[in-house]
């Protein structure tokens, strides 16, 4: 799905974690693209959402805001959200804005997966 | 992907603590230099985004030349008696700005921000430890058909307790008039000659952190009270030690 200068697309990684993956830029603009595959990644038995960051080509303060916009959506519905994928700039940002200490952030798909799939 | 991201000049380099450079005389600064910037996550109270949009109609200005204009004047654009105090490099990534703010009951709340991101058409400032609020507000502009419309947007939860009981006795709303009249002291000054803000508060999370109540100690608004109570103590050590060394 296309919104904005943003694509998403949602993969089930198990029952209980979904993995968004994000391609473009994360600017205000795109929360609709954002809300829609959140919607779409989040099952009755979902527990983690995963964000695939490498695709990841802009992101802006506005973007920022959505995803802590998306974090307060999914701790609603008692969900953690992890991200992977992340270059050491966007890392960086995650660290600046303390957006890493209610986000997980992760090397690889792989140890997002085995995260989610803990107990 | 390591190539630099086209975002990577706007944002603020990592900082752990925040410090500032040369401050002017009649500034007040407490609560700014060691302290951590903090966001929504960090913060004690209810979540809350506050929308304000005014469409500059026939002002010929473009949204680059409004944020010029806003970073290099802020201040002038506040409502009276609230002091900001822009850093000598002016509002860019990185950069600490001083704040001297008039809070109900006659308190006044030293603390500062730190300029987030910053671009052409945009700017976000983030609050340390011990502001009222934990968050960023974002100030940018864009063209909407012929004309530009200005947007202020906070992202923000009070920082402990205390401010929450005044932000639930009536400081949300004189937050919310506060950049309502910014909004306004921008687009007259842009030519605008009767704007019309709108202002959409919206209560993004309902719950409060209360794992976050810890926050109080660093409460700059308490640490500047104690501090004004204690100016007629440290003006007498003053006289005492200029008399100690001779001084007439």
């Amino acid at each position: 799905m296309t919104e904005g200068s943003l694509i998403t697309d949602v993969r089930e990684l198990s029952s209980r974690a979904s993995v968004i993956d994000l391609k473009g830029d994360v600017t205000a603009s795109a929360e609709k693209a954002l809300a829609d595959a959140y919607t779409r990644a989040s099952g009755k038995f979902t527990r983690t959402i995963v964000l695939n960051f490498s695709g990841l080509e802009y992101m802006n303060s506005g973007g920022i805001g959505m995803l802590v916009t998306l974090l307060v959506r999914a701790n609603r519905q008692r969900q953690r959200l992890v991200a992977f994928g992340l270059n050491e700039h966007y890392r960086q940002i995650f660290e600046l804005t303390r957006l890493d200490e209610a986000i997980g952030i992760f090397d690889s798909e792989a140890e997002a997966y085995a995260d989610a799939d803990a107990p | 992907m390591d190539s630099q991201p086209r975002d990577a000049a706007y944002w603020a380099k990592n900082v752990t603590t925040l410090k500032l450079g040369q401050v002017p005389a009649e500034a007040v600064n407490l609560n700014v230099t060691g302290r951590r910037v903090v966001g929504p996550v960090q913060g004690f109270g209810k979540m809350w985004q506050k929308t304000m949009r005014v469409t500059l109609a026939g002002a010929e200005v473009t949204p680059a030349e409004v944020i010029k204009t806003w970073k290099a004047e802020f201040q002038r654009f506040w409502p009276a008696r609230n002091w900001f105090y822009a850093p000598l490099e002016g509002i860019a990534p990185g950069e600490v700005a001083l704040l001297n703010l008039n809070l109900p009951g006659r308190m006044r709340l030293s603390t500062g921000v730190l300029v987030l991101y910053a671009d052409d058409e945009s700017f976000t400032l983030m609050t340390p430890e011990g502001h009222m609020l934990a968050g960023w507000i974002t100030f940018s502009a864009e063209r909407d058909g012929d004309a530009t419309v200005v947007q202020i947007q906070a992202l923000e939860r009070t920082n402990d307790p205390l401010y929450e009981l005044g932000y639930v006795l009536g400081g949300n709303r004189l937050n919310s008039r506060f950049w309502i009249q910014t909004a306004e002291n921008l687009a007259r000054h842009l030519g605008v000659a009767d704007p019309e803000v709108d202002a959409q508060v919206v209560c993004v999370d309902r719950r409060r952190q209360w794992r976050r109540a810890g926050n109080l100690s660093k409460n700059a608004a308490v640490r500047t009270f104690v501090w004004t109570l204690g100016a007629p103590v440290r003006w007498a050590r003053g006289l005492l030690l200029r008399r100690g060394a001779g001084d007439p």
